[in-house]
């Protein structure tokens, strides 16, 4: 087995403390990083999302994947930085204002993250504002936004609005999910997906990109 | 009244917070989420501290806490079941601001597996603490010579079902639940998260029974309804 397939395989079974060695040992090998992070740890992440797909594994089991798999970034992102090497896309998200569940909204953090993209949390009780000025600031291809309570679905809206105000709209796409948000409440309000789970987000976002 | 609860009341089942997790019953449970499980359950057992308060109010007054800042759908269970309820409490449960922290340092940690399977059984105690109220309340009213044939008590929530969250600030002010730790956000959220309040109504069983009809349930993709009330029913279909 190669070191790449090593760490695949040890993202795959949840083992941090082995992939951090292995990926050690593939940076010293002079193996280029986004190599490493396309063949080893990407690659274990899109088998762990496979599987949960397909109901074999469950939540925890991918949750302790992205643990593992940030045990390699931890060692990759300086080289990554150093060759200027852009992640597949930033996305800011964060919980709408009058929120303070986030939850949901880690978890769709996490899950982007093991498929390669950049994540800027805003946390919770995030105003329309702030998503609208994170996004611009940090160049973000997408904002996802997450609410629990119908009542604060309203600010989902304003947010869609703000984008479009800010002269956003096409360069900046909108997500909303959250237990009572539904496909066709993202239709009216105008965003430009809906994400029904965690899992889901990534795939949504990865559409949106272009990137599937 | 304080309602006493004790850990081991709210203390969750087994199947129910896997199936809050999104595992189904009967599945093959990997050893790395038996390990989860274990060490989520002794992180609860340390941290959890219920407490919860419960409060009779009557028609009038319940309906001035209901109006709240005016804010509620013009049609919603609540205001059609209200006028038929034989009895209505104010009720709040929590299990304590420990569980929040303590999930706080687990996502610190970067140890989301635990965080999360944490986070299911705390969400999963917390409805059953607010069951615990519920039947507290029937138990009382029960003991108080309450005895409508086929009666029930079932709660309903500011957030849920056309009862605007802004409705919590009546309910803290007749309620006080501060006196147990309690505090409400600007946006009406309660802290510590990990707690519920509401009304109880007491009635004739059918009385809750309500179709997801309203205007809001097209905007609304929660099943939390559906499910109570498919357990209130459930004799029905056994």
């Amino acid at each position: 087995m190669t070191v790449l397939a090593e760490i695949a395989d040890a993202v795959i079974q949840g083992d941090g403390p082995r992939v951090a060695p292995l990926t050690k040992q593939a940076i010293a090998a002079g193996i280029p990083p986004k190599e490493i992070l396309d063949a080893g740890l990407i690659a274990g992440m899109t088998v762990i999302g496979d599987r949960f797909r397909v109901h074999e594994i469950f939540l925890p089991d991918v949750l302790l994947a992205a643990k593992a798999m940030y045990a390699g970034m931890d060692e990759l992102k300086p080289l990554l930085l150093r060759d200027g090497i852009p992640s597949i896309g930033k996305v800011v998200i964060g919980s709408v204002k009058g929120d303070l569940h986030d939850i949901g909204k880690n978890l769709v953090g996490i899950m982007l993250k093991g498929a390669g993209f950049e994540v800027v949390d805003l946390g919770h009780d995030v105003a329309p504002e702030r998503y609208v000025s994170a996004a611009r600031e940090q160049g973000a291809a997408v904002i996802g936004m997450s609410a629990l309570l119908t009542t604060t679905m309203p600010v989902m809206r304003e947010v869609v609005e703000q984008v479009r105000a800010a002269g956003l709209a096409g360069q900046v796409r909108t997500v909303v999910g959250g237990a009572p948000v539904t496909e066709a409440f993202a239709r009216e309000i105008g965003a430009d997906a809906y994400g029904f789970d965690a899992g889901n987000a990534v795939d949504v976002v990865k559409g949106l990109l272009g990137r599937r | 009244m304080i309602l006493e609860l004790a850990a081991a009341d709210v203390a969750p089942g087994r199947a129910d917070v896997l199936a809050q997790i999104g595992i189904p019953e009967g599945a093959v449970v990997s050893a790395h989420i038996e390990r989860l499980y274990a060490a989520a359950s002794e992180l609860f057992a340390e941290h959890v501290a219920p407490a919860g308060l419960l409060a009779d109010i009557d028609v009038a007054e319940f309906a001035e806490v209901y109006r709240g800042e005016g804010r509620n759908e013009p049609r919603s269970p609540v205001g059609e079941i209200l006028g038929r309820a034989e009895h209505l409490a104010l009720f709040v449960v929590t299990l304590g601001e420990g569980i929040s922290q303590a999930l706080q340092r687990c996502f610190a940690a970067e140890d989301f597996a635990l965080a999360y399977t944490l986070d299911a059984m705390a969400s999963v105690a917390a409805d059953g603490a607010a069951d615990l109220a519920e039947r507290r309340f029937d138990g009382m009213l029960r003991g108080r010579g309450w005895t409508t044939p086929d009666g029930a008590v079932l709660r309903y929530s500011p957030g849920y079902c056309g009862w605007d969250v802004t409705g919590q600030r009546k309910l803290f002010a007749s309620l006080r639940p501060e006196r147990i730790g309690l505090a409400l956000t600007e946006s009406c959220l309660m802290q510590p998260l990990k707690s519920v309040s509401g009304v109880l109504i007491a009635g004739p069983r059918t009385i809750h029974r309500f179709p997801p009809t309203y205007d809001f349930c097209d905007r609304c993709n929660a099943r939390t309804c559906r499910d109570r009330l498919g357990a209130l029913f459930a004799h029905e279909h056994a």
